[in-house]
């Protein structure tokens, strides 16, 4: 049924559907109201699951390893700080082949604090083993719910699923939710491989010294890399189930395109615009969405962006001293691809800064311009104050 | 696309106005979008909240710089904000107040359609919050439905039958009586 619900709500549609049996989740800032509406379907009696309130996001994450481990589809939801405080547990649960959901409502790092959007949080979570997909709609964020657990019990490993702070978190939109019967019929009852069970104990956790870690972490590897191919399978499921289209990358208008805007999230949604204004001006310009960043699906980026000039990179987050995290990986992909692009970054938006279609463009048009990639990235929107003026050797004055 | 922008006080309903003005929009079976000023909200603080309306998806995420119309809660806002910023020529001004229309329209100076319609005394007779803090926001996007005509007061007392979650009955005669009451300037 149609109707028009946040993205947080979104979520806790999504949850609901997949019939999860436990949650756990840490209630105050920078929690979002996911868990809030969650709590509030287990007191109803809507939802037959379990909800574990606990005392910091990263008990939270330890409630639901536990619960995932004992065979039983478990959730949680987080955001900024509290999933940077997740962050050894994250571990925990890839390397345990658990299949976790946790939505990360995107949220700026602190300090300075700042509740608002900026992907930072999640992009500081990719060497964790997790599969991570990024959405730009509130109705992307619940069919992501559904394909995710689909997804994480197949390859037994756990997702995180991301989406801007307010943009998407508490922006009310057109969603279709689907009827538990549909939902039901795309997303069986999990049946672990292997479980905690009195019956037939094993070991978990255990040691596992240098002769054998090695092949656990390629093991885990392989398995990653997998979760990309399987993922379009499910995908395309999807689409005869509900009539949706997702896939691995999503492209807009790159057929003949000469520069390709690359991001992930809301800016996504931002940049339709800009490209078709810019296709009106006669430019050849094309987007490629950035959905799983993790694992990279770099097979399938160098073939979206193949025969194209140029890619500018959009990065809605930074790492100090590199620049965007995502034009890093997107030019890691492309680094042995034939006939490569040339891959142009910016930084835009960060903390929450409104990105509009004119941003998009105005970035288009500078990389456009440039013969080549500068060394540092286009930090497009910086407030910079009156330059200093220069003693005449260079040197500034005292 | 038409862009509407609230302005408000915290606690006085901006937010939930602009969210129930999108269900009703979504009634008529328009793409919609609404969403709150982000940030922390302070009761009595200047608030702001956005919808848009469309007939397809709405990929716009950002804030809304140049509004079709904007929608005003307190008339005490009048002399502290910027209401009319960006406002597109002929835009329209709804203002919730107890002084004519043309009071408020020589205070904007002119290129608007100003509209004005007392929601905290329509508020008060159906007990929708207290009389020192009425909660306007029912009254008010009945209002805007004559204000604009882009869309029907039914649709408006449909949405609100669905969405709030107390005293429907009293918000949708709330809605209903502002819609007969507003004037123009």
């Amino acid at each position: 049924m149609r109707q028009v619900i946040k993205g947080n709500h979104a979520v806790s549609q999504g949850v609901r559907l997949a019939r999860v049996k436990v949650i756990s989740a840490y209630p105050i800032t920078p929690q979002t109201t996911i868990v809030e509406e969650l709590s509030e379907m287990c007191a109803r009696g809507q939802l037959d699951s379990r909800y574990i309130k606990v005392e910091s996001e990263h008990s939270a994450m330890a409630a639901v390893i536990g619960s995932a481990s004992a065979g039983v589809r478990s959730f949680t939801a987080t955001s900024s700080q509290g999933l940077l405080l997740m962050h050894e547990v994250l571990h925990w649960a890839a390397g345990s082949r658990l299949p976790i959901v946790l939505t990360n409502v995107n949220r700026a790092v602190a300090p300075g604090w700042n509740i608002w959007a900026d992907q930072t949080d999640s992009l500081a979570q990719r060497d964790t083993g997790w599969i991570q997909i990024y959405a730009e709609s509130n109705q992307e964020v619940l069919d992501n719910v559904l394909m995710a657990y689909r997804l994480a019990e197949t390859v037994m490993l756990p997702v995180m699923l991301a989406y801007d702070a307010f943009f998407l978190s508490h922006t009310s939109e057109v969603v279709d939710v689907p009827e538990p019967a549909e939902a039901d019929a795309f997303l069986p009852a999990f049946t672990p491989p292997f479980r905690l069970d009195l019956e037939n104990p094993r070991m978990f956790g255990g040691m596992v010294g240098p002769d054998m870690y090695y092949e656990q972490r390629y093991a885990q590897h392989q398995d990653a890399l997998r979760a990309a191919d399987v993922y379009r399978e499910i995908c395309r499921e999807f689409d005869e189930a509900f009539g949706r289209k997702y896939d691995l990358v999503e492209t807009y208008r790159t057929e003949d395109a000469e520069l390709v805007v690359a991001t992930a999230g809301t800016v996504t949604s931002v940049s339709r615009i800009a490209v078709d204004r810019l296709r009106e001006e006669g430019w050849k310009v094309g987007l490629l969405k950035l959905r799983m960043i993790r694992p990279v699906p770099r097979r399938h980026w160098q073939k979206a962006l193949g025969g194209v000039e140029k890619v500018v990179v959009i990065d809605r987050n930074l790492s100090p001293g590199l620049g965007g995290v995502l034009a890093s990986e997107v030019r890691s992909a492309l680094h042995a691809a034939e006939a490569a692009p040339q891959v142009f970054a910016a930084v835009a938006g960060l903390g929450g800064r409104d990105v509009t279609p004119e941003d998009v463009a105005g970035i288009v048009r500078a990389c456009r311009e440039a013969e080549r990639p500068g060394d540092e990235p286009l930090f497009w929107g910086l407030k910079t104050g009156e330059p200093e003026p220069a003693m005449e050797d260079g040197r500034h004055a005292e | 696309m038409q862009e509407i922008r609230f302005h408000g006080r915290g606690g006085q309903g901006a937010v939930i106005g602009s969210e129930l003005l999108a269900h009703a929009f979504f009634l008529e079976d328009r793409y919609v979008q609404a969403f709150p000023s982000f940030g922390v909200e302070r009761r009595g603080a200047p608030v702001t909240a956005f919808c848009r309306i469309d007939d397809g998806p709405i990929h716009l995420r950002n804030q809304i710089y140049t509004p079709d119309h904007v929608v005003v809660l307190d008339a005490s806002l009048l002399q502290t904000v910027g209401v009319t910023e960006g406002l597109k020529p002929d835009g329209t001004v709804l203002i919730n107040g107890r002084q004519p229309a043309s009071t408020y329209g020589s205070l904007l100076g002119p290129g608007f359609r100003v509209f004005a319609v007392d929601a905290a005394g329509v508020a008060v007779r159906h007990r929708l919050g207290s009389p020192s803090n009425p909660i306007v926001n029912t009254a008010i996007v009945g209002a805007f439905a004559r204000a604009t005509g882009l869309l029907s007061v039914s649709s408006v007392e449909q949405a609100i039958e669905a969405y709030v979650p107390r005293k429907k009955a009293e918000n949708r005669r709330a809605a209903r009586e502002a819609f007969d009451a507003v004037r123009s300037a």
